[in-house]
């Protein structure tokens, strides 16, 4: 196999991370929305906790962003 | 497509400075950091040069940020957090400043560069990792056993802890870059199908509003992303300062 589409092909196979941080964005925020409704007045508190997750769980993405970058164009 | 949406992050010289043998040259990222540090000592110097009992609006703002990060330091370390305080509030400023500077057009990101970043990790790790040895000596090392875990565990606790450990530079710092750098190369692209759905007529021009709308949505975004990114690197030092302080969890 030719070296270039052998590197898009492994670049487009790094971004299946996604599936995994789909499922973790639509647990915090279905989670968060569920104890929410629940009990309104507890949100507020746990809010700056959501954003965390959020937030690291994002990072996964990109970590998985990274690795497509450097099959791209460091290797 | 006549621009790459990685171009933004080039980095060019502006004045060579070679010390025995050592490239320092001035670049535009050297440039924008020291922007970054001059605008948010004018904030702070300048919201609190009055320092009035009722404060004004620039005061409020500079209390605002201050408060913030105190309450974060002394929720998460507690009253022994005090004298890490102002390194704390440093790094939370000025990578909120670089972040938040970065969003400006023709502007450049310095938190989009991993080595910035990297090094900004690394001096937390050392930091972290000489005030915990510095305050409990071998003792530190009670980090890397959980307490409560059965004997026959450990030979697989303790590596697991160990490596754990150690990443935690890398996970710090890719995490602000990778950020700045995805949500930045994003809007580019998405600006680039601006550019070539209006250059096929006005049929094009029609199109073009959806990506116009979505960078609009998407500057929104990474300004949120631009704080919160500040914010969680401040509160996982917070973290981290916990865990060398209090070892035995």
């Amino acid at each position: 196999m030719e070296l270039e589409a052998a590197k898009a092909i492994g670049a487009g196979i790094a971004t299946i991370a996604l599936a995994g941080v789909g499922i973790g964005l639509g647990n915090i925020f279905g989670s968060f929305l569920n104890g929410a409704l629940r009990n309104p007045s507890a949100a507020p508190k746990v809010f700056g906790n959501l954003l965390l997750g959020f937030a690291l769980t994002e990072a996964v993405a990109l970590f998985a962003l990274v690795i497509a970058f450097i099959i791209l164009f460091v290797l | 497509m006549a621009h790459s949406p990685l171009e933004q992050f080039e980095i060019n010289p502006i004045a060579p400075i070679n010390i025995g043998g050592v490239d320092a040259t001035f670049t535009n990222s050297s440039l924008m950091m020291v922007i970054v540090v001059a605008l948010v000592t004018l904030f702070l110097t300048g919201g609190m040069r009055k320092s009035a009992m009722v404060p004004g609006r620039w005061q409020t703002m500079v209390e605002l940020a201050y408060e913030f990060v105190a309450g974060m330091v002394k929720e998460n370390v507690g009253n022994e957090g005090k004298p890490y305080f102002p390194f704390i509030f440093t790094l939370f400023m000025f990578i909120l400043g670089a972040n938040l500077l970065g969003m400006i057009p023709y502007s450049f990101t310095v938190t989009s560069h991993i080595i910035v970043t990297f090094a900004l990790a690394a001096v937390v790790f050392l930091g972290v990792t000489f005030i915990g040895f510095i305050k409990h000596g071998l003792g530190f090392l009670k980090l890397f056993v959980p307490g409560g875990a059965p004997l026959w565990l450990l030979p697989l606790i303790v590596p697991i802890e160990v490596l754990s450990y150690l990443t935690r530079p890398i996970s710090l710092s890719v995490r602000l870059f990778a950020n700045m750098l995805a949500g930045h190369l994003m809007m580019k692209v998405f600006a680039g199908f601006i550019v070539s759905l209006g250059s096929i007529g006005i049929a094009g021009y029609f199109g073009a509003v959806l990506p116009f709308a979505f960078n609009i949505f998407m500057t929104g975004l990474e300004i949120l992303v631009a704080f919160l990114q500040a914010y969680v690197f401040a509160i996982l030092t917070c973290i981290y300062l916990n865990d060398a302080m209090h070892p035995s969890h």
